[in-house]
């Protein structure tokens, strides 16, 4: 079977790790990178033998063939302007810009239902590493609420994350309950410039009721840990799930924290840049399931 | 921008009810709140900070959740203070725009954005709503004596062109000591006091509040912290009426009556503490090895929940570089040590 023809367009370090990760596969190609001035990202690009051009969109949509996916790491502004003639020529976009224009997706979540969208969104790093889990509990027992915390290197939040840090609380709490599956979502996120960087780290608390089975919980987590594993190698849970009994000042529930470590592969961007490695590997798997179903290979 | 003219030579602000609120676990009624504004306000006291300990939004399970919502505390405040202005905090990454629009709207009319003392660059869209919304505004740069004063200096002009019209030396761990700070309050001030004032926010983990912020004056920081009480994170703040009383027989003018801050202090609020803040061993610790004041409380329960020591807790914090809002990591440092044996 023929691998689904890819694009990249945005070729800094994003678009290079993304890269990285979409050569190893057997189902996606990717045949062009695409900027809007000449960068290292491109001249990457074509020592690995892709068509690479600084004519942005424009060029893109001149080819032949047009790719069936592309994959978007550039602004939330670019992509809201790219994605209306992506889906006029038929190209499904994968985005890792806050746009948010398609549903949110995670993959061990809910792409299944999305797999069709002309337009997906790989919501927040934080929300890649921590939805996972808050839906590893709330399949299992309900979750009136939960509350993720994200703790990033300092050098791996670039200018844009820094300059509207709001957009990831924002996005990041209404996707762990949307897309989580809890009643209410609260995202927070800490930079840290301690030398070495810290490895990204999230902490996952959620609601449950006092008697929900802890074992069940347990099981689901550790479940749902090997299925992100597939995709990022890096994610691990430091200790069991942390059970803590019913407080008053909780509303009486019960509670249970889960955390986390994401180590990039270190494909392209540094190990401690698991909050990015994550958003690159989320975006790869997404197009390796979307193309398994173009291909009609069960996935 | 300009920033505002002070009335007096220093403007102590108040933050019993916002850095307090670690000491109370976030559990302030609505009464203790106003009957605490009404006393400050009496006293002369400028300007009056009143949210969750951890800034807007803060209310959750990593830092604890607030007994009563802190708009309403912060509404309550507004119409109990007769002459001082309500301030709020607010921590980029926790709390948000949403949350600074709906405080204004609940009558507080100063915003305080605190980010890690090397990431300014965050706060620029929150002072940005700020100045929109015609609020004062001041700066925090938590955990100030983790960067050296040039480069706390470059972050406090990120601040003031965003709009930040009192760049503070945070002390939150209370870690700085005396040339320290003095080395940090004279670069703000050579960097950023032609445009705006200078602060300083003290604790006393290793009892240095007070004599820092007179060191402060001298190099010409212009806006003090203080709580009554001492009540706040750690060993507590640089109490409002010790400071009060060591300026005015300094002969500065601060403007406010210091009979009735020692009222304040001790049928107010000595009523109602749960905790005196004090330099017991765990916050000796804290100031000792560099670590966050509100992590205190956070260790203390992790240590009787896990059975290992708050003060090896928070040493393991302070060597891990922790920074403001990690306090989830503390259970995560209390289930490893607990591992180790």
């Amino acid at each position: 079977m023929a691998p689904v023809m890819a694009a990249i367009v945005g070729p800094g370090n994003i678009g290079t790790d993304l890269l990285a990760k979409l050569r190893r596969s057997e189902v996606i190609e990717v045949g062009y990178m695409v900027g809007v001035v000449e960068s290292d990202g491109l001249e990457r690009a074509r020592a690995q033998g892709i068509e690479a051009s600084a004519e942005g969109v424009d060029w893109l949509l001149r080819q032949d063939p047009l790719p069936q996916l592309v994959f978007e790491a550039t602004s939330a502004k670019a992509h809201a302007a790219h994605a209306p003639r992506y889906e006029a020529a038929g190209i499904q976009a994968i985005d890792l810009t806050p746009a948010h224009l398609g549903p949110m997706v995670c993959p061990p979540v809910n792409l299944g239902a999305h797999l069709d969208a002309p337009n997906v969104s790989m919501i927040t790093c934080g929300g890649q590493a921590t939805i996972p889990m808050v839906h590893a509990v709330s399949r299992v027992t309900t979750v009136p609420y939960a509350e993720i915390v994200a703790s990033v290197a300092s050098r791996g939040a670039g200018p844009g994350t820094r300059a509207n840090i709001d957009e990831f609380t924002r996005t990041t709490s209404q996707a762990v309950a949307e897309i989580g599956g809890a009643g209410r979502g609260k995202a927070i996120i800490i930079l840290n410039p301690v030398e070495p960087p810290m490895i990204m780290r999230d902490t996952v608390f959620c609601a449950i009721p006092l008697d929900a089975d802890r074992d069940a919980i347990t099981a689901s987590i550790h479940e749902m840990a090997n299925e992100v594993r597939k995709y990022v190698p890096g994610y691990s849970l430091r200790a069991d799930p942390q059970f803590d009994d019913a407080r008053e000042e909780w509303d009486g529930h019960a509670r249970v924290g889960i955390f986390l470590e994401v180590r990039g592969n270190g494909d392209y961007l540094p190990e401690y840049a698991g909050n990015l490695d994550i958003m690159t590997a989320a975006a790869a798997r997404v197009g390796e399931l979307i193309a398994r179903a173009k291909q009609e290979v069960p996935a | 921008m300009s920033r505002p003219e002070l009335k007096h030579d220093v403007r102590i602000v108040d933050t019993t009810l916002r850095d307090g609120s670690h000491a109370m676990a976030h559990r302030f009624t609505e009464q203790q709140v106003r009957d605490t504004v009404r006393a400050l306000d009496r006293a002369g006291v400028e300007v009056i900070e009143v949210t969750h300990g951890d800034g807007l939004g803060g209310s959750s399970f990593t830092y604890g959740f607030s007994a009563v919502d802190e708009l309403k505390l912060i509404a309550a405040a507004r119409e109990e203070a007769k002459q001082a202005k309500i301030a709020v905090l607010l921590v980029p990454g926790i709390g948000t725009a949403e949350d600074l629009q709906r405080a204004f709207d609940a009558g507080a009319e100063m915003v305080r954005v605190a980010t890690h003392c090397t990431e300014a660059d965050v706060s620029p869209q929150h002072f940005g709503l700020a100045r929109e919304l015609g609020m004062e505004t001041a700066g925090f740069l938590m955990m100030a004596h983790r960067t050296p004063p040039e480069d706390l200096a470059k972050q406090a002009r990120i601040m003031v062109d965003a709009g930040c019209q009192a760049a503070y030396v945070t002390d939150s761990a209370g870690a700085l000591l005396m040339h320290e700070a003095r080395e940090r309050f004279e670069a703000l001030v050579a960097e950023v006091g032609d445009e705006a004032w200078v602060g300083y926010h003290g604790h006393q983990n290793l009892s240095l509040g007070v004599a820092n912020s007179v060191l402060a004056h001298e190099a010409g920081v212009r806006y003090i912290d203080g709580s009554l009480c001492a009540l706040g994170a750690g060993a507590g703040n640089s109490p409002t009426e010790v400071l009060a009383a060591v300026f005015d027989r300094l002969g500065i003018d601060t403007g406010l009556d210091v009979g009735g801050l020692l009222d304040a202090a001790e049928e107010v609020v000595r009523p109602y503490l749960q905790r005196w803040p004090k330099m017991d061993r765990n916050a000796i610790v804290q100031g000792w090895a560099g670590v966050y004041s509100s992590f205190l409380l956070h260790a203390e329960r992790a240590a009787e929940r896990y059975g290992v020591p708050a003060q090896a807790i928070l040493r393991r914090c302070g060597e891990l570089a922790l920074v403001g809002g990690q306090e989830d990591m503390i259970i995560d440092v209390a289930v490893q040590l607990a591992a180790e044996g």
